[in-house]
């Protein structure tokens, strides 16, 4: 492949760039990509990298969809009600077009995400404060339960005394709000 | 514009800090992504879509102050010229995806340019927090209360199982990603980069050079960031982070004490000789400039130059990249004519550091 820049030397660099959920690939030779690469020298190209990643993972894929096609015929028209975007769209571009194509892409995320996260699906950090709900309560209260197990294993019994207090108001804010849902 | 006046609004205040194990981490940054329930990823989503996301943060948060880091300015990519973004991008406060391929794009900016918000990126928000030298455990900190002072006012995206829902799979979860930036000559002197590299990439972390994947580290800088979002909490990603940072912090001491030792006369030979070469070219292409730049940087570092200050890697690795020669210049510059601003740009910056030191 000749460099799409100069049309004179190979190209040896590749990107992948995806504009308003338009993929476009750039080959360049290094000289070129030097010039045009100074708008990516010194800070992160992580999404040059991870679309590089990302594009083989999915095209690791390639011979899994055309199989689940004759398995499930409507795989190839599922498709997002909220944003449109199908699933095979999803599969082209590597990205997802609003939050609801997680839920309607779910039976197939599972395997993607363990590859992309080292054999993780469930998240385990930082929940919102608002939107988090009962969520950010269950957190709290069970760092809390963990920390009065450590005051009482110091012996600093005054201080773990306003842990249990602090755990039974969440408790208590939990059971409220268990019995509104139901 | 004088050379003083110009590099002092360049050059951001936090730059000029010196943090934690500063002489060989040149600055920490955690990166959070986050979208709006209501609205379609920039991916997808209408011009409309991306109007609305804009004045929700305009009205939200925009000259509004944050007491942590100040006010917050908002800028819209689209009134910005080419050069002033490339600027942007080259001082790390927004991406090159913003700067060139996000017409509804907006930044909101604080003061001290420590804190920046990128809107209508690759998700619809992405907020971002610099340190100097490794305080990755303070960018977190900063970032966490800025992503939820935030979330006092939108609602986030998120589900209980995956965590915070992105654009890309890759971000998923935390949506953090948490990244160093380490000067590591010796170990690249040493050829012992080559063996780190694939060690660290085992580990689900990602290095590399800052002229990207697979081609060597201009300056003899590398990015370390983590790979994985989902399933580990913010504090094991930044904690394992550091923990690398830190044996590699150790070996690169190791390797540059055992240079000392073996080669000391042809290692001050070589720092000299770079010097020598900004202090007097005429012109200098951006990898002559950034490897001169860091035997200087090791220079400071060992001992062996004095009276010059050591950001001046850190400064100039930005100040010479093409937007900040060319707003230097005023217009649009051939990359000969950037040769030869890069190389006055230079010697104007040591002459400012002889003059300071009464040199
Ligand atoms: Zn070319
Ligand atoms: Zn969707």
């Amino acid at each position: 492949m000749i460099c799409q820049e100069c049309k004179q030397r190979p190209a040896t660099m590749h990107f992948t760039k995806i504009i308003n959920g338009e993929k476009t690939e750039f080959h360049l030779c290094e000289q070129c990509a030097k010039e045009h690469g100074d708008m990516f020298m010194f800070y992160e190209n992580d999404d040059f990298s991870l679309n590089n990643l990302l594009a083989g993972l999915l095209n690791f894929q390639t011979p899994m969809k055309e199989m689940t096609a004759n398995t499930f015929p409507n795989s190839d028209i599922l498709q997002c009600e909220t944003c449109k975007m199908t699933y095979h769209q999803f599969t082209q571009i590597g990205r997802f077009g609003c939050s609801d194509c997680y839920r309607t892409f779910a039976r197939y995320l599972p395997p993607i995400l363990k590859r992309l996260h080292s054999g993780n699906s469930t998240h385990y950090g930082k929940i919102p404060k608002r939107k988090g709900g009962v969520l950010h309560l269950r957190k709290q209260l069970s760092i809390l339960k963990q920390k009065l197990q450590e005051l009482v294993a110091r012996e600093e019994f005054e201080k773990a005394a306003e842990v249990r207090d602090q755990i039974r108001s969440l408790e208590y804010q939990l059971r409220q709000r268990g019995e509104e849902e139901m | 514009m004088s050379f003083e006046k110009f590099f002092n609004t360049a050059v951001s205040s936090w730059m000029s800090q010196e943090g934690p194990d500063s002489d060989i981490v040149l600055s920490s940054r955690i990166r959070l992504a986050r979208n709006l329930v209501d609205f379609r990823f920039p991916t997808v989503f209408s011009s409309e879509e991306a109007q609305q996301i804009v004045s929700l943060f305009e009205q939200t948060f925009a000259y509004r102050s944050y007491h942590p880091v100040g006010r917050f300015e908002l800028l819209k990519m689209s009134e910005l010229q080419p050069i002033e973004k490339r600027v942007l991008v080259e001082k790390h406060l927004i991406s090159p995806l913003l700067a060139e391929d996000s017409p509804f794009g907006a930044c909101l900016l604080s003061e001290n340019e420590e804190v920046s918000i990128m809107i209508n990126e690759e998700d619809h928000i992405r907020i971002q927090c610099l340190f100097p030298g490794l305080q990755l455990t303070e960018a977190l900190e900063a970032a966490n209360e800025l992503d939820d002072w935030i979330e006092e006012h939108v609602n986030y995206a998120f589900d209980e199982k995956l965590g915070y829902l992105t654009s890309c799979p890759t971000n998923v979860g935390t949506g953090m990603r948490a990244s160093v930036m380490m000067h590591l000559p010796a170990l690249v002197l040493t050829q012992q980069m080559n063996r780190i590299i694939p060690a660290i990439n085992q580990l689900g972390l990602v290095v590399r050079g800052t002229y990207g994947e697979g081609s060597e580290a201009l300056g003899n800088i590398f990015q370390i960031s983590n790979q994985i979002t989902l399933g580990k909490s913010e504090e094991d990603i930044v904690e394992d982070l550091k923990s690398i940072v830190q044996q590699l912090i150790a070996q690169e001491r190791m390797a540059r004490e055992a240079l000392v030792k073996t080669l000391n006369i042809q290692l001050e030979d070589r720092v000299f000789r770079s010097y020598g070469i900004l202090a007097n070219c005429r012109m200098i292409e951006s990898k002559e400039a950034a490897q001169c730049l860091s035997d200087v940087r090791l220079g400071i570092d060992l001992g062996y130059i004095k009276n010059i200050s050591r950001n001046i890697l850190n400064e100039l690795m930005i100040l010479t990249q093409p937007g900040f020669l060319q707003q230097y210049a005023g217009g649009v510059l051939r990359p000969e004519e950037r040769d030869v601003r890069r190389a006055a740009l230079i010697r104007e910056r040591l002459k400012m550091e002889e003059k300071k030191h009464g040199g």
